[in-house]
């Protein structure tokens, strides 16, 4: 097993808003690994700090060490435009944009500047068929995507990110907004996805980590109090609060 | 004066507005793009947006006098469509600068997100999301304005219009009738008034359906992109 990303002593504030504290956390390469936790203490923070989505909002304050293949992807010769390329990210709330299948999945080729038609038709399609989603729409590619259902749009978005090849790709609660077949469908995704990518998700659902993670991650008030295999949290919780979590006791 | 018809008035007004348009519309959006997206909440800007707001409440004869100080005389450009165009594009830059700014205000960040989750730079966000989503928001309060801009007497008053000619102009430096500009003249000036004053009566016609035909068209587009959003 190998280590995709590194991270020590993450430390974030949202101006004094001290959110995330000393994280320390390995994730393996071409696994999926579950992020949980109750409300509010840092998951979502947590996954926006692997692209550097963060740096957008101002007043963050941001430091430790966060390698990706070894490499520190907050130092200055990280081009973050290329970080976002190589780590995609999916969202709570399917967002496609108001453009047609075609043209949202072709998005991110034409920004990275790909600009031979017959290039960017092929990479649409096979993003689409690993979404599991070409079936559906290859006759109605010109057609807005903002009349697919919720699980189609979620998956068109997934369709999105995986159109510039990227190595990780980050789900915040993908499943929430969706209905319990979508719901399914979408962890099986999932699995066909961790064959070839490093998958972190943050996730509300317990069953669900429980289901599909490798590894799982508990989150609580910005530390990490338990990182371990999925099945060793799940069944032999190293800390209470873990295990009150887990038992409904609180979150 | 009671000779030739309404029809280079009309061109008149059509050239005045469509050229007031051509100047506003992307100077417009290009400060409603730097206010709401580059600016930040500086105190300057601050006072900029107040001047934006305070301008949409200058009587219109002042900008008048402004387009003939500075187009007609300090740029040189005479009275001219050029200069009467101009005014009327400044006359109407802060409803353009306004309504450009809540269009790309309604624009959801979730949108940007997901840009900028895919490697997009601000600019590319810019235009390949925000803008193109904004653009019937944008156009709207464009087209509005351009209803605003042909009915508008006094900022053309000394820049562009002419009381009476039968050509149409040759160029953007030659002045050029008005409709709004042509009532008045038909009402305040000339010796036959029993002709003049039904002849004034049917342009002000004419100007009022142009008017309610802009803005219906306004209407059309901003009911059309109600109806397609769905975020
Ligand atoms: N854009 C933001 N600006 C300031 N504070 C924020 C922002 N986003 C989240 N926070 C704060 O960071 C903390 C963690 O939020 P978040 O990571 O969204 O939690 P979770 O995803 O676990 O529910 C919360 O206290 C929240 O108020
Ligand atoms: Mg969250």
């Amino acid at each position: 097993m190998v280590n995709k990303i590194i991270i020590k002593e993450l430390n974030l504030c949202f101006a004094k808003n001290h959110v995330l504290k000393n994280i320390d956390i390995s994730i393996p390469e071409k696994l999926i690994t579950a992020i949980m936790g109750p409300s509010g203490c840092g998951k979502s923070t947590f996954l926006r700090c692997l692209n550097r989505m963060n740096d957008l909002i101002e007043g963050t304050k941001i430091s430790g060490s966060l390698l990706i293949d070894e490499k520190d992807i907050y130092s200055d010769s990280i081009d973050i435009f290329d970080l976002r390329k190589r780590v995609g990210m999916v969202f709570q709330k399917p967002n496609p944009f108001p453009k047609s299948i075609f043209e949202n999945v072709a998005y991110g080729l034409k920004i990275h500047e790909i600009k031979d038609k017959g290039t960017i038709s092929e990479k649409v399609e096979k993003a689409l068929r690993d979404a599991n989603l070409w079936d559906e729409v290859k006759d109605r590619l010109s057609s807005s995507a903002l009349d697919l259902s919720g699980g189609q749009q979620q998956r068109l978005c997934i369709a999105r990110a995986l159109a510039v090849e990227p190595e990780i790709i980050l789900f915040d609660e993908p499943a929430s907004a969706l209905d319990p077949i979508s719901s399914a469908r979408l962890e099986e995704l999932l699995e066909e996805l961790k064959k070839n990518y490093t998958i972190v998700i943050v996730t509300h659902n317990l069953q669900q980590a429980a289901r599909i993670s490798d590894w799982t991650a508990f989150l609580m008030l910005g530390e990490l109090i338990e990182f371990n295999k999925t099945e060793k949290i799940f069944t032999a919780p190293q800390d209470k609060r873990t295990e009150n979590y887990l038992t409904g006791k609180f979150g | 004066m009671t000779e030739g018809g309404i029809f280079p008035a009309l061109i008149g007004t059509f050239l005045l507005s469509t050229g007031a348009i051509l100047f506003a519309l992307p100077l417009g959006v290009l400060a409603a793009i730097y206010l709401k997206e580059y600016a930040g909440a500086k105190k300057w800007v601050r006072i900029i947006r107040i001047g934006i707001n305070n301008l949409a409440g200058v009587p219109s004869v002042v900008f008048g006098l402004f387009g003939l100080a500075i187009f007609v005389k300090l740029f040189g450009f005479g009275v001219s469509v050029l200069s009467g165009s101009l005014t009327l594009g400044i006359l109407i830059l802060p409803v353009i600068i306004r309504a450009s700014e809540e269009a790309i205000d309604s624009v959801p960040s979730s949108f940007k997100e997901a840009s900028f989750a895919l490697g997009a730079t601000k600019w590319q966000t810019i235009r390949k999301v925000v803008l193109p989503t904004a653009l019937p928001g944008i156009l709207t309060g464009a087209i509005l304005s351009l209803g605003r801009a042909a009915g508008e007497t006094a900022p053309i008053l000394f820049t562009a219009a002419t009381f009476y000619t039968r050509h149409l102009p040759e160029s953007p430096f030659r002045e050029v009738m008005a409709l709004p500009y042509h009532i008045y003249a038909l009402m305040t000036e000339g010796t036959k008034p029993e002709f003049q004053v039904p002849i004034a009566y049917g342009t002000a016609l004419v100007l009022l359906l142009l008017v309610f035909a802009v803005n219906f068209i306004a209407i059309i587009i901003r009911s059309r992109m109600r109806r397609k959003r769905k975020w």
